[in-house]
C-alpha cells in the first residue's frame, strides 16, 4: 500500500522487524540477503521488546513483522501484545506456511491489526514449484481463516517472467479469496533475484499485457477491491524514491539486530551497520554514520546533484546504482539520466532476447540454506 | 432509511484505526501498511464518528465546541471525502 504522509518525515515512522531469516519456503527471488545461512544468530525476546519500546517513542507507527518466516518465532504472540500496548499497527508478513487457525485467532486476541499473506501463484504446481513447497492449499486455507477472523486482507503476489502470463488467473484468486488489497509486486532485483535475473525479467510484451489486464480488473473491482500493480523499474525512465530517501521513515531490523536503512542494505561496501544490540534506536537513527550516510542531498554526484527531480526521487536505489555501476553514490541507472542508462536497456534487452529464444533456460537457484552457503564465504567475527 | 443526509450516521471502517499521536501532535489513520496525518479540523470531526452519532449530532457537537463558527458545510464535505477515500460508511 505504502501510503505514505508527504509532510512527516524524520523519524523512523514504519519498523521492518525481520524476525528470522530461517524459512520453510525456497522463492528464487527472495530479497533476503545471499548470505543468510551465515546469519544465524536472533534477537532474544527481550532485545525485540526494547527495540519496539524505543522505536515506538521516536514515533514509529506502522510494524511489520517479517522475515523468512516470522511465524518460527514463538514469542511472536508476546511481541504482537507488546506492539499492540505501545499503540502500533501491527502487521504480519507471512507465507501462512506454520500457520493455523488457532494461531489466527490468537494473534487477533493479542491486538494483531493485520495479515498479509503472499502466494507464488495461482496454480497450484507453479506456486509449489517457486516456493519449493507444498503450500498452496494451506495458503487457500489460512487466507479464508484470516477474513473469516475479520482481519482487513492483503494479498500479495510477486510478479515476474514466471508467472506474469497467469495475472489474469492470479487476480481471479484474490477476488474469490474476497482479498480488501492486492499487491502485484514486480520482483526487486537484489539478493536472489538479482542471481535470477534472467529467468525473472518479463518482456516488455509480458509487461504490456499484464498492465492491460490488471488496468481492466482494477476498474472493474474499483468499489470492492484495491489492486496495486507497479512495474518493474528496469522499464522506467525515472528511478523509484527508494525508502522515500535514505534514513527518512524507515528502519529495518535484521534478525542479528544489525539497524538498516532499507532491507538490502547489507550488500553496500564501507558502511558499517550499527546493531541494536550496541546502541539505542535513538542513537542509531538519529547519529549513526550509517543512517547518515545518503541522507539529504550532499552525498550526490551530477547528474543528480543539480537535478530539480532529487527532491522526489533521492537519485533511486543505492542498491542499484552500486550494483550496476559499483559506486553506491551513482545515479541509479534506471534513470535516464544517468550515463549508465544504456548500459541497463542493453541489459534488458539481452534478457528479452533469452526470454524468446530456445535455448535451454538457466535453471533458477533456489533460496535455501545449502545454496546459501554454498554461493557465500563465511562471516568473518 | 433516513430521512435527510444529516441525519445519515459515519462509521469508521474496521479496517482503519484512528489514533492520536504524540510524535506527530497530530490524528492519524492508520491503515495496513499505510497512515494518514490528519489536520486539526480532520481529527475533531473523526473523533466523533463513532458509528452512533449522526452527522447532524456531529456538527451540533463541533459547532458548541468551536463557538458556534458556521462549519455545517465543512463537515458535511470532509465526510463525503472520507466516504470516497474507503475511510467511513454513511
Ligand atoms: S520470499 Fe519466500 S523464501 Fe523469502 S522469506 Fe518470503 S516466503 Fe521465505
Ligand atoms: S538525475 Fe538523479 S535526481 Fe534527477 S531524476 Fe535522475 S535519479 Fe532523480
Amino acid at each position: 500500500m505504502a501510503g505514505l504522509p508527504s509532510d512527516i518525515s524524520g523519524r523512523p515512522l514504519w519498523l521492518l522487524a525481520e524476525l528470522t531469516y530461517r524459512c520453510p519456503l525456497q522463492c528464487p527471488y527472495c530479497s533476503n540477503p545471499v548470505d543468510f545461512a551465515r546469519r544465524s544468530d536472533e534477537l532474544s525476546t527481550a532485545d525485540w521488546m526494547r527495540v519496539l519500546n524505543e522505536a515506538r517513542q521516536l514515533g514509529a507507527m506502522q510494524l511489520g513483522f517479517s522475515g523468512g518466516e516470522p511465524l518460527l518465532r514463538h514469542d511472536l504472540e508476546e511481541l504482537i501484545g507488546e506492539a499492540r500496548r505501545l499503540g502500533y499497527y501491527s502487521n504480519l508478513i507471512t507465507s501462512g506456511v506454520g500457520m493455523d487457525e488457532e494461531r489466527v485467532a490468537r494473534f487477533k486476541q493479542a491486538g494483531l491489526d493485520h495479515i498479509q499473506v503472499s502466494f507464488q501463484a495461482s496454480s497450484e504446481e507453479l506456486n509449489n514449484f517457486l516456493g519449493g513447497t507444498a503450500s498452496f492449499q494451506h495458503k487457500l486455507d489460512m487466507a479464508r481463516a484470516v477474513k473469516a477472523h475479520g482481519y482487513p486482507m492483503v494479498l500479495n503476489i510477486v510478479i515476474h517472467r514466471q508467472n506474469i502470463d497467469q495475472i489474469e488467473d492470479i487476480i481471479r484468486m484474490t477476488i474469490d479469496l474476497k482479498a480488501d488489497f492486492v499487491e502485484l509486486a514486480s520482483t526487486q532485483y537484489y539478493g536472489w533475484s538479482k542471481l535470477n535475473l534472467d529467468a525473472l525479467l518479463p518482456t516488455r510484451e509480458q509487461l504490456r499485457n499484464a498492465e492491460a489486464v490488471a488496468r481492466r480488473y482494477q476498474e472493474m473491482m474499483k468499489d470492492r477491491m484495491k489492486i496495486i500493480y507497479v512495474v518493474p523499474d528496469y522499464y522506467e525512465e525515472r528511478p523509484k524514491a527508494c525508502m522515500n530517501g535514505w534514513g527518512s521513515i524507515f528502519l529495518t531490523i535484521a534478525p542479528d539486530g544489525t539497524a538498516l536503512p532499507c532491507h538490502a542494505a547489507q550488500q553496500l561496501p564501507g558502511l558499517t551497520f550499527p546493531n541494536v544490540r550496541d546502541q539505542s534506536i535513538e542513537e542509531i537513527w538519529s547519529h549513526s554514520s550509517a543512517f547518515q550516510h545518503f541522507r539529504g542531498f550532499e552525498w550526490m554526484q551530477e547528474p543528480c546533484r543539480s537535478c530539480p527531480d532529487k527532491t522526489k526521487d533521492f537519485g533511486g536505489c543505492r542498491c542499484q546504482a552500486y550494483m550496476m555501476t559499483g559506486d553506491a553514490t551513482a545515479t541509479d541507472p534506471v534513470c535516464s539520466k544517468s550515463p549508465r542508462h544504456g548500459q541497463l536497456r542493453a541489459e534488458v534487452e539481452r534478457i528479452a532476447s533469452l526470454a524468446g529464444s530456445s535455448a535451454p533456460a538457466q535453471p533458477l537457484v533456489f533460496r535455501n540454506s545449502r545454496n546459501s552457503r554454498a554461493l557465500s564465504p563465511p562471516v568473518e567475527s | 432509511m433516513n430521512d435527510t443526509p444529516d441525519q445519515r450516521v459515519p462509521a469508521l471502517k474496521t479496517m482503519y484505526r484512528f489514533q492520536w499521536e504524540p510524535a506527530q501532535a497530530a490524528h492519524v489513520l492508520l491503515y495496513p501498511e499505510g497512515m494518514v496525518k490528519l489536520s486539526g479540523s480532520a481529527g475533531e470531526i473523526l473523533k466523533r464518528v463513532d458509528g452512533q452519532r449522526s452527522i447532524a449530532v456531529i456538527i451540533d457537537e463541533l459547532k458548541a465546541a468551536f463557538g458556534g463558527a458556521p462549519l455545517d458545510d465543512d463537515v458535511r464535505n470532509f465526510l463525503a471525502q472520507a466516504q470516497s477515500n474507503g475511510w467511513i460508511t454513511l
